[in-house]
Protein backbone atom coordinates (compact mmCIF):
# COMPACT_ATOMS: atom_id res chain seq x y z
CA UNK A 1 0.00 0.00 0.00
CA UNK A 2 1.38 3.49 -1.14
CA UNK A 3 0.90 5.24 2.69
CA UNK A 4 2.06 8.75 1.21
CA UNK A 5 -0.50 8.18 -2.11
CA UNK A 6 -3.30 7.60 0.69
CA UNK A 7 -2.19 10.20 3.24
CA UNK A 8 -1.78 12.76 -0.13
CA UNK A 9 -5.57 12.12 -0.49
CA UNK A 10 -6.83 13.47 2.61
CA UNK A 11 -7.62 17.16 1.98
CA UNK A 12 -9.29 16.59 -0.94
CA UNK A 13 -11.53 14.02 1.36
CA UNK A 14 -12.57 16.75 4.11
CA UNK A 15 -13.27 19.10 1.26
CA UNK A 16 -15.86 16.92 -0.32
CA UNK A 17 -17.74 16.32 2.70
CA UNK A 18 -17.78 19.88 3.93
CA UNK A 19 -18.82 20.89 0.69
CA UNK A 20 -21.48 17.61 1.27
CA UNK A 21 -22.67 20.19 4.55
CA UNK A 22 -20.32 18.68 7.39
CA UNK A 23 -19.15 21.25 9.29
CA UNK A 24 -15.02 20.47 9.31
CA UNK A 25 -14.98 19.40 12.79
CA UNK A 26 -17.35 16.75 12.07
CA UNK A 27 -16.06 15.87 8.41
CA UNK A 28 -12.43 15.66 10.06
CA UNK A 29 -12.97 13.19 12.60
CA UNK A 30 -15.02 10.73 9.92
CA UNK A 31 -11.97 11.07 7.91
CA UNK A 32 -9.78 9.93 10.02
CA UNK A 33 -11.70 7.06 11.17
CA UNK A 34 -11.99 6.48 7.56
CA UNK A 35 -8.23 6.59 7.33
CA UNK A 36 -7.45 4.33 10.13
CA UNK A 37 -9.89 1.80 8.48
CA UNK A 38 -8.23 2.10 5.23
CA UNK A 39 -4.43 1.62 7.11
CA UNK A 40 -6.01 -1.74 8.48
CA UNK A 41 -7.81 -3.09 5.12
CA UNK A 42 -6.20 -1.98 2.41
CA UNK A 43 -2.93 -4.33 2.52
CA UNK A 44 -5.42 -7.30 2.35
CA UNK A 45 -7.94 -5.54 0.19
CA UNK A 46 -7.26 -2.62 -2.03
CA UNK A 47 -9.80 -0.78 -2.95
CA UNK A 48 -10.08 -0.24 -7.23
CA UNK A 49 -10.73 3.56 -6.27
CA UNK A 50 -8.75 5.21 -3.53
CA UNK A 51 -10.35 8.29 -3.27
CA UNK A 52 -13.97 7.00 -3.72
CA UNK A 53 -13.68 4.53 -0.77
CA UNK A 54 -12.56 7.04 1.32
CA UNK A 55 -15.38 9.87 0.96
CA UNK A 56 -17.63 6.54 1.10
CA UNK A 57 -16.22 5.21 4.19
CA UNK A 58 -15.81 9.07 5.78
CA UNK A 59 -19.35 9.94 4.74
CA UNK A 60 -20.92 7.09 6.33
CA UNK A 61 -18.98 7.42 9.42
CA UNK A 62 -20.24 11.16 9.19
CA UNK A 63 -23.52 9.75 9.26
CA UNK A 64 -23.20 7.35 12.14
CA UNK A 65 -21.82 10.34 13.93
CA UNK A 66 -24.88 12.21 13.17
CA UNK A 67 -27.28 10.26 14.34
CA UNK A 68 -26.00 9.15 17.60
CA UNK A 69 -26.02 12.77 18.59
CA UNK A 70 -28.95 13.66 18.87
CA UNK A 71 -28.47 16.87 19.79
CA UNK A 72 -28.18 17.01 16.17
CA UNK A 73 -31.11 15.54 15.18
CA UNK A 74 -32.56 18.21 13.40
CA UNK A 75 -29.53 18.31 10.70
CA UNK A 76 -30.39 14.42 9.40
CA UNK A 77 -33.24 15.66 7.30
CA UNK A 78 -30.05 17.61 5.25
CA UNK A 79 -27.71 15.01 5.12
CA UNK A 80 -30.07 11.91 4.99
CA UNK A 81 -29.49 11.57 1.36
CA UNK A 82 -26.47 11.12 -0.10
CA UNK A 83 -26.21 13.28 -2.45
CA UNK A 84 -23.94 12.89 -6.09
CA UNK A 85 -19.90 13.46 -4.93
CA UNK A 86 -19.50 15.96 -8.00
CA UNK A 87 -16.54 17.79 -9.62
CA UNK A 88 -13.88 17.46 -7.00
CA UNK A 89 -11.93 20.94 -6.78
CA UNK A 90 -8.98 19.24 -4.48
CA UNK A 91 -5.96 22.11 -5.17
CA UNK A 92 -8.90 24.54 -3.42
CA UNK A 93 -10.19 22.36 -0.87
CA UNK A 94 -6.01 21.66 0.08
CA UNK A 95 -5.38 25.29 0.00
CA UNK A 96 -8.19 25.90 2.07
CA UNK A 97 -7.48 23.40 4.90
CA UNK A 98 -3.94 24.89 5.16
CA UNK A 99 -4.88 28.42 5.69
CA UNK A 100 -7.77 26.87 8.51
CA UNK A 101 -4.82 24.61 10.67
CA UNK A 102 -2.41 27.60 10.30
CA UNK A 103 -5.24 29.97 11.54
CA UNK A 104 -3.97 32.76 13.62
CA UNK A 105 -5.89 31.97 16.47
CA UNK A 106 -4.30 29.01 17.06
CA UNK A 107 -0.89 28.01 19.36
CA UNK A 108 1.96 26.77 17.36
CA UNK A 109 2.12 23.14 18.63
CA UNK A 110 -2.08 22.76 17.89
CA UNK A 111 -1.49 24.53 14.51
CA UNK A 112 1.01 22.02 13.70
CA UNK A 113 -0.89 19.02 15.19
CA UNK A 114 -3.69 20.14 13.51
CA UNK A 115 -1.88 20.29 10.23
CA UNK A 116 -0.71 16.96 9.99
CA UNK A 117 -3.38 15.38 10.89
CA UNK A 118 -6.07 17.22 8.39
CA UNK A 119 -3.65 18.13 5.80
CA UNK A 120 -1.07 15.31 6.64
CA UNK A 121 -3.09 12.52 6.68
CA UNK A 122 -1.27 11.16 9.94
CA UNK A 123 -3.24 9.17 12.61
CA UNK A 124 -3.16 10.68 16.13
CA UNK A 125 -1.12 8.23 17.20
CA UNK A 126 2.03 8.90 14.62
CA UNK A 127 2.27 12.36 15.67
CA UNK A 128 1.60 11.94 19.44
CA UNK A 129 4.37 9.36 18.69
CA UNK A 130 6.49 11.87 16.69
CA UNK A 131 6.56 14.56 19.42
CA UNK A 132 7.06 11.97 22.02
CA UNK A 133 3.40 13.03 24.00
CA UNK A 134 1.02 10.74 25.01
CA UNK A 135 -1.84 9.52 22.38
CA UNK A 136 -4.24 11.04 25.00
CA UNK A 137 -2.36 14.39 24.93
CA UNK A 138 -2.07 14.59 21.26
CA UNK A 139 -6.08 14.16 20.89
CA UNK A 140 -7.04 16.77 23.15
CA UNK A 141 -4.57 18.81 21.55
CA UNK A 142 -6.05 18.48 17.99
CA UNK A 143 -9.97 18.61 19.79
CA UNK A 144 -9.30 21.45 21.14
CA UNK A 145 -7.55 23.14 18.42
CA UNK A 146 -10.57 22.13 15.69
CA UNK A 147 -13.26 23.35 18.38
CA UNK A 148 -10.61 26.69 18.00
CA UNK A 149 -11.52 27.33 14.72
CA UNK A 150 -14.93 26.09 14.95
CA UNK A 151 -16.94 29.63 13.94
CA UNK A 152 -14.35 30.05 11.34
CA UNK A 153 -15.76 29.49 7.63
CA UNK A 154 -13.92 27.08 5.69
CA UNK A 155 -13.71 28.93 2.40
CA UNK A 156 -12.33 32.34 4.21
CA UNK A 157 -9.08 33.44 2.60
CA UNK A 158 -5.89 32.99 4.64
CA UNK A 159 -2.30 34.32 4.85
CA UNK A 160 0.44 31.92 3.14
CA UNK A 161 2.81 33.07 5.64
CA UNK A 162 1.19 31.92 8.52
CA UNK A 163 1.22 27.79 6.68
CA UNK A 164 4.81 28.63 5.81
CA UNK A 165 5.65 29.14 9.13
CA UNK A 166 3.75 26.20 10.79
CA UNK A 167 5.62 23.93 8.01
CA UNK A 168 8.70 25.51 8.79
CA UNK A 169 8.24 24.57 12.68
CA UNK A 170 7.27 21.01 11.34
CA UNK A 171 10.51 20.77 9.40
CA UNK A 172 12.71 22.02 11.58
CA UNK A 173 11.49 19.40 14.73
CA UNK A 174 13.70 17.13 15.48
CA UNK A 175 12.01 14.23 16.89
CA UNK A 176 11.31 11.70 15.13
CA UNK A 177 9.14 8.51 15.66
CA UNK A 178 7.96 6.30 12.58
CA UNK A 179 7.17 9.24 10.84
CA UNK A 180 9.88 11.34 9.02
CA UNK A 181 8.80 14.63 9.70
CA UNK A 182 11.64 16.61 7.64
CA UNK A 183 10.38 14.43 5.09
CA UNK A 184 6.47 15.31 5.75
CA UNK A 185 7.01 18.58 5.87
CA UNK A 186 8.60 18.63 2.21
CA UNK A 187 5.20 17.18 1.40
CA UNK A 188 3.40 18.69 2.20
CA UNK A 189 5.25 21.65 1.06
CA UNK A 190 5.47 20.54 -2.08
CA UNK A 191 1.33 20.17 -2.48
CA UNK A 192 0.85 23.61 -0.96
CA UNK A 193 3.34 24.55 -3.63
CA UNK A 194 0.61 22.82 -6.22
CA UNK A 195 -2.09 24.60 -4.74
CA UNK A 196 -1.02 28.35 -4.40
CA UNK A 197 1.31 30.14 -6.85
CA UNK A 198 3.69 32.48 -4.10
CA UNK A 199 7.49 32.58 -4.50
CA UNK A 200 7.58 32.27 -0.81
CA UNK A 201 6.27 29.28 -1.11
CA UNK A 202 9.10 28.38 -3.19
CA UNK A 203 11.72 29.83 -1.53
CA UNK A 204 10.77 27.54 2.00
CA UNK A 205 10.25 24.70 -0.37
CA UNK A 206 13.73 25.28 -1.63
CA UNK A 207 15.25 25.94 1.74
CA UNK A 208 14.11 22.21 2.91
CA UNK A 209 15.48 20.26 0.02
CA UNK A 210 18.76 22.12 0.22
CA UNK A 211 19.09 21.15 3.67
CA UNK A 212 17.65 17.72 3.86
CA UNK A 213 20.18 17.28 0.77
CA UNK A 214 22.95 17.54 3.77
CA UNK A 215 21.56 15.27 6.00
CA UNK A 216 23.18 12.24 5.55
CA UNK A 217 26.61 14.09 6.33
CA UNK A 218 25.59 16.11 9.28
CA UNK A 219 25.74 13.32 11.37
CA UNK A 220 28.16 10.91 12.35
CA UNK A 221 28.00 6.78 12.69
CA UNK A 222 27.92 7.70 16.33
CA UNK A 223 24.94 10.45 16.45
CA UNK A 224 27.44 12.99 17.14
CA UNK A 225 26.89 16.37 15.06
CA UNK A 226 29.59 17.06 12.16
CA UNK A 227 29.84 20.68 11.16
CA UNK A 228 29.05 22.28 7.96
CA UNK A 229 32.67 22.56 7.23
CA UNK A 230 33.77 19.25 8.04
CA UNK A 231 30.91 17.51 5.73
CA UNK A 232 32.05 14.67 3.50
CA UNK A 233 30.08 16.24 0.34
CA UNK A 234 29.80 13.23 -1.35
CA UNK A 235 27.33 12.21 1.13
CA UNK A 236 25.26 15.34 -0.27
CA UNK A 237 22.10 13.93 -2.14
CA UNK A 238 22.77 16.03 -5.19
CA UNK A 239 19.32 15.59 -6.65
CA UNK A 240 17.48 17.48 -3.99
CA UNK A 241 20.20 20.28 -4.43
CA UNK A 242 19.25 20.66 -7.99
CA UNK A 243 15.95 20.78 -7.45
CA UNK A 244 16.41 22.78 -4.89
CA UNK A 245 18.50 25.50 -6.99
CA UNK A 246 16.34 25.12 -9.67
CA UNK A 247 12.57 26.09 -7.65
CA UNK A 248 14.97 29.07 -5.82
CA UNK A 249 16.23 30.20 -9.18
CA UNK A 250 12.86 30.67 -10.77
CA UNK A 251 10.87 32.06 -7.20
CA UNK A 252 14.40 34.95 -7.08
CA UNK A 253 13.65 35.43 -11.23
CA UNK A 254 10.06 36.68 -9.92
CA UNK A 255 11.81 39.73 -7.93
CA UNK A 256 9.36 39.12 -4.72
CA UNK A 257 12.23 38.53 -2.18
CA UNK A 258 11.16 37.58 1.15
CA UNK A 259 12.58 35.86 4.38
CA UNK A 260 12.77 32.04 3.20
CA UNK A 261 13.89 32.56 -0.06
CA UNK A 262 16.95 34.63 1.23
CA UNK A 263 17.76 31.81 3.79
CA UNK A 264 17.33 29.11 0.85
CA UNK A 265 20.12 31.47 -1.25
CA UNK A 266 22.26 30.89 1.84
CA UNK A 267 21.84 27.06 2.00
CA UNK A 268 22.12 26.73 -2.05
CA UNK A 269 25.52 28.92 -1.60
CA UNK A 270 26.65 26.20 0.62
CA UNK A 271 25.91 23.57 -1.70
CA UNK A 272 27.31 25.12 -4.68
CA UNK A 273 30.40 24.89 -2.86
CA UNK A 274 32.81 21.42 -3.47
CA UNK A 275 34.74 22.40 -0.61
CA UNK A 276 34.57 24.22 2.45
CA UNK A 277 37.41 26.65 1.72
CA UNK A 278 36.05 27.58 -1.86
CA UNK A 279 32.37 28.92 -0.04
CA UNK A 280 31.75 32.51 -1.37
CA UNK A 281 31.50 33.88 1.96
CA UNK A 282 31.22 37.51 0.58
CA UNK A 283 27.91 36.65 -1.17
CA UNK A 284 26.54 35.04 1.56
CA UNK A 285 27.13 37.90 3.88
CA UNK A 286 24.98 40.06 1.14
CA UNK A 287 22.19 37.42 1.98
CA UNK A 288 22.23 37.60 5.22
CA UNK A 289 22.34 41.72 5.21
CA UNK A 290 18.74 41.41 3.04
CA UNK A 291 17.83 38.73 5.94
CA UNK A 292 18.81 41.50 8.44
CA UNK A 293 16.47 43.63 6.48
CA UNK A 294 13.73 41.69 6.20
CA UNK A 295 13.31 40.55 9.50
CA UNK A 296 15.74 42.38 11.85
CA UNK A 297 16.28 39.13 13.88
CA UNK A 298 19.12 39.29 16.09
CA UNK A 299 19.32 35.52 15.30
CA UNK A 300 19.94 36.22 11.72
CA UNK A 301 22.75 38.93 13.01
CA UNK A 302 24.34 36.62 14.98
CA UNK A 303 24.70 34.47 11.72
CA UNK A 304 25.65 37.41 9.80
CA UNK A 305 28.41 37.76 12.48
CA UNK A 306 29.84 34.21 11.58
CA UNK A 307 29.28 34.94 7.57
CA UNK A 308 31.69 37.84 8.24
CA UNK A 309 34.22 35.82 10.21
CA UNK A 310 34.83 33.90 7.11
CA UNK A 311 34.66 36.20 4.85
CA UNK A 312 37.05 39.53 6.46
CA UNK A 313 38.59 37.66 9.27
CA UNK A 314 37.61 36.64 12.55
CA UNK A 315 38.36 40.32 13.84
CA UNK A 316 35.57 41.68 11.89
CA UNK A 317 33.16 38.73 12.82
CA UNK A 318 34.21 39.69 16.42
CA UNK A 319 33.75 43.36 16.07
CA UNK A 320 29.87 42.46 14.63
CA UNK A 321 29.98 40.28 17.86
CA UNK A 322 30.14 42.72 19.94
CA UNK A 323 27.16 44.73 18.63
CA UNK A 324 24.90 41.63 19.99
CA UNK A 325 23.42 40.88 23.19
CA UNK A 326 25.52 38.32 24.62
CA UNK A 327 22.13 36.35 26.08
CA UNK A 328 21.24 35.47 22.22
CA UNK A 329 20.95 31.52 21.85
CA UNK A 330 24.70 30.43 20.10
CA UNK A 331 26.43 33.93 21.17
CA UNK A 332 28.89 32.11 23.00
CA UNK A 333 29.36 29.42 20.84
CA UNK A 334 29.88 31.73 18.07
CA UNK A 335 32.14 33.64 19.92
CA UNK A 336 34.51 30.96 20.43
CA UNK A 337 34.38 29.82 17.22
CA UNK A 338 35.64 33.36 16.19
CA UNK A 339 37.95 33.57 19.07
CA UNK A 340 39.85 29.78 18.12
CA UNK A 341 40.08 31.64 14.35
CA UNK A 342 41.70 35.09 15.88
CA UNK A 343 44.31 32.85 17.99
CA UNK A 344 43.17 32.86 21.44
CA UNK A 345 42.67 29.76 22.09
CA UNK A 346 42.14 29.91 26.24
CA UNK A 347 39.31 32.33 25.72
CA UNK A 348 37.91 30.15 22.95
CA UNK A 349 38.00 27.19 25.29
CA UNK A 350 36.13 28.89 28.12
CA UNK A 351 33.61 29.91 25.90
CA UNK A 352 33.10 26.44 24.19
CA UNK A 353 32.93 25.43 27.95
CA UNK A 354 29.77 27.69 28.69
CA UNK A 355 28.40 27.62 25.20
CA UNK A 356 28.01 23.30 26.05
CA UNK A 357 26.28 24.14 29.34
CA UNK A 358 23.89 26.17 27.84
CA UNK A 359 23.23 24.15 24.70
CA UNK A 360 19.05 23.49 24.32
CA UNK A 361 20.28 19.91 22.64
CA UNK A 362 22.05 17.19 23.75
CA UNK A 363 24.34 16.35 20.52
CA UNK A 364 25.67 20.19 20.19
CA UNK A 365 26.47 19.81 23.71
CA UNK A 366 28.27 17.10 23.07
CA UNK A 367 30.08 18.86 20.27
CA UNK A 368 30.72 21.93 21.99
CA UNK A 369 32.05 20.45 24.97
CA UNK A 370 34.47 17.95 22.32
CA UNK A 371 35.71 21.93 20.91
CA UNK A 372 36.25 22.68 24.67
CA UNK A 373 38.32 19.48 25.46
CA UNK A 374 40.37 19.65 22.00
CA UNK A 375 41.82 23.02 23.21
CA UNK A 376 42.08 22.41 26.98
CA UNK A 377 44.25 18.90 26.18
CA UNK A 378 46.84 20.91 23.31
CA UNK A 379 48.96 21.88 26.17
CA UNK A 380 49.19 18.40 27.47
CA UNK A 381 50.13 16.19 24.82
CA UNK B 1 6.71 22.85 21.70
CA UNK B 2 9.32 22.57 24.20
CA UNK B 3 9.04 19.85 26.92
CA UNK B 4 10.05 20.53 30.61
CA UNK B 5 9.99 18.94 33.67
CA UNK B 6 8.47 20.14 37.04
CA UNK B 7 10.58 18.74 39.63
CA UNK B 8 9.54 18.35 43.30
CA UNK B 9 11.72 19.03 45.66
CA UNK B 10 11.19 18.10 50.10
CA UNK B 11 14.40 19.05 50.59
CA UNK B 12 16.59 21.28 49.41
CA UNK B 13 14.39 24.06 47.69
CA UNK B 14 13.83 27.32 49.99
CA UNK B 15 11.35 26.49 52.77
CA UNK B 16 7.53 26.76 51.48
CA UNK B 17 5.41 29.78 53.22
CA UNK B 18 2.42 26.80 53.91
CA UNK B 19 5.10 24.48 55.60
CA UNK B 20 2.94 22.17 57.69
CA UNK B 21 4.29 18.27 57.13
CA UNK B 22 1.38 16.51 55.73
CA UNK B 23 1.45 14.06 58.63
CA UNK B 24 -0.17 17.08 60.83
CA UNK B 25 -2.57 18.17 58.05
CA UNK B 26 -6.14 16.65 58.54
CA UNK B 27 -7.32 13.73 56.55
CA UNK B 28 -9.53 16.05 54.45
CA UNK B 29 -6.70 18.58 53.70
CA UNK B 30 -5.05 15.51 52.03
CA UNK B 31 -7.66 14.15 49.94
CA UNK B 32 -8.19 17.86 48.91
CA UNK B 33 -4.08 17.97 47.76
CA UNK B 34 -4.31 14.92 46.10
CA UNK B 35 -7.72 15.88 44.17
CA UNK B 36 -5.57 19.07 43.36
CA UNK B 37 -2.98 16.98 41.83
CA UNK B 38 -5.23 14.96 40.02
CA UNK B 39 -7.54 17.72 38.97
CA UNK B 40 -4.40 19.00 37.70
CA UNK B 41 -3.29 16.73 35.36
CA UNK B 42 -6.88 15.85 33.85
CA UNK B 43 -7.29 19.51 33.32
CA UNK B 44 -3.21 19.55 31.91
CA UNK B 45 -4.59 16.26 29.33
CA UNK B 46 -7.75 18.49 28.18
CA UNK B 47 -5.85 21.42 27.09
CA UNK B 48 -2.86 18.92 25.10
CA UNK B 49 -0.08 19.82 27.32
CA UNK B 50 0.68 16.39 29.35
CA UNK B 51 3.16 14.04 29.15
CA UNK B 52 3.71 12.30 32.72
CA UNK B 53 3.72 12.56 35.85
CA UNK B 54 5.12 10.46 38.36
CA UNK B 55 5.62 10.55 42.69
CA UNK B 56 9.19 8.81 44.15
CA UNK B 57 8.78 6.32 47.27
CA UNK B 58 11.15 8.12 49.08
CA UNK B 59 14.35 6.30 49.94
CA UNK B 60 16.55 4.82 47.53
CA UNK B 61 19.91 2.73 47.60
CA UNK B 62 22.95 3.85 45.66
CA UNK B 63 24.53 1.35 43.32
CA UNK B 64 27.74 1.65 41.23
CA UNK B 65 30.21 -1.16 39.17
CA UNK B 66 32.28 -3.08 41.20
CA UNK B 67 34.43 -4.35 38.50
CA UNK B 68 34.45 -7.21 36.20
CA UNK B 69 32.29 -10.44 37.42
CA UNK B 70 31.63 -8.59 40.61
CA UNK B 71 27.93 -7.64 41.71
CA UNK B 72 27.31 -3.85 42.12
CA UNK B 73 27.86 -2.29 45.18
CA UNK B 74 24.92 -0.92 46.77
CA UNK B 75 25.20 1.83 49.99
CA UNK B 76 21.84 3.10 51.47
CA UNK B 77 19.13 3.72 52.16
CA UNK B 78 20.32 7.03 54.40
CA UNK B 79 18.00 8.31 56.38
CA UNK B 80 19.35 12.15 55.86
CA UNK B 81 20.18 12.86 52.21
CA UNK B 82 20.77 16.73 51.31
CA UNK B 83 17.50 16.62 48.39
CA UNK B 84 15.05 14.08 48.21
CA UNK B 85 13.22 14.27 44.59
CA UNK B 86 9.44 13.52 45.79
CA UNK B 87 7.67 13.46 41.88
CA UNK B 88 7.88 15.28 38.71
CA UNK B 89 5.26 16.59 35.68
CA UNK B 90 6.43 16.55 32.33
CA UNK B 91 4.63 18.63 30.24
CA UNK B 92 5.21 19.97 26.24
CA UNK B 93 4.13 23.40 26.32
CA UNK B 94 4.45 26.41 23.67
CA UNK B 95 7.21 28.69 25.54
CA UNK B 96 9.10 28.95 29.07
CA UNK B 97 6.43 31.52 30.11
CA UNK B 98 3.51 28.64 29.91
CA UNK B 99 5.85 26.24 31.67
CA UNK B 100 6.14 29.07 34.71
CA UNK B 101 2.78 29.61 34.44
CA UNK B 102 1.72 26.11 35.21
CA UNK B 103 4.40 25.35 37.70
CA UNK B 104 3.20 28.18 39.45
CA UNK B 105 -0.46 26.73 39.36
CA UNK B 106 0.59 24.07 40.59
CA UNK B 107 2.76 25.27 43.50
CA UNK B 108 -0.67 26.71 44.68
CA UNK B 109 -2.19 22.98 45.80
CA UNK B 110 -3.78 23.37 48.81
CA UNK B 111 -1.72 21.78 52.37
CA UNK B 112 -2.91 22.72 56.26
CA UNK B 113 -5.92 24.69 56.80
CA UNK B 114 -6.96 24.85 53.08
CA UNK B 115 -4.03 27.07 52.04
CA UNK B 116 -1.80 27.13 49.26
CA UNK B 117 1.27 25.49 50.48
CA UNK B 118 3.33 27.74 48.20
CA UNK B 119 5.93 25.09 47.62
CA UNK B 120 8.97 25.65 45.53
CA UNK B 121 8.81 23.48 41.77
CA UNK B 122 11.96 23.40 40.15
CA UNK B 123 11.57 23.91 36.60
CA UNK B 124 13.56 22.18 34.18
CA UNK B 125 13.82 22.26 30.25
CA UNK B 126 14.46 19.31 28.04
CA UNK B 127 17.50 18.95 25.81
CA UNK B 128 15.51 18.03 22.63
CA UNK B 129 16.91 16.63 19.56
CA UNK B 130 19.18 18.94 17.00
CA UNK B 131 16.46 21.42 14.86
CA UNK B 132 17.29 20.75 11.09
CA UNK B 133 17.99 23.88 9.67
CA UNK B 134 21.48 24.74 11.76
CA UNK B 135 22.96 28.01 9.91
Amino acid sequence: MDEALLRSLIPGVIGTLVRRGADFAAAEDAVQDALVEALRAWPADPPRDARGWLVTVAWRRYLDAVRADAARRRREDRVEEEPAPGPAPAADDTLQLFFLCAHPSLTPSSAVALTLRAVGGLTTRQIARAYLVPEATMAQRISRAKRTVSGVRFDQPGDVATVLRVLYLVFNEGYSGDVDLAAEAIRLTRQLATAVDHPEVAGLLALMLLHHARRAARTAPDGSLVPLAEQDRGRWDTAAIAEGVGILQAALARDRLGEFQAQAAVAALHADAPTAEETDWVQIVEWYDELVRLTGSPVVRLNRAVALGEADGPRAGLLALAELDASLPRYAAVAAYLHERDGDLATAARLYAEAAHKAPDLAERHHLTRQAARLNSRGSR
Amino acid sequence: MAKYLLLKHYRGAPAPVNDVPMDRWTPEEISAHVQYMNDFAARLEKTGEFVDGQALAPEGAWVRYDGEGRPPVTDGPFAETKDLIAGWMVIDVDSYDRAVELAGELSAAPGAGGEPIHEWLEVRPFLAAPPTVSE
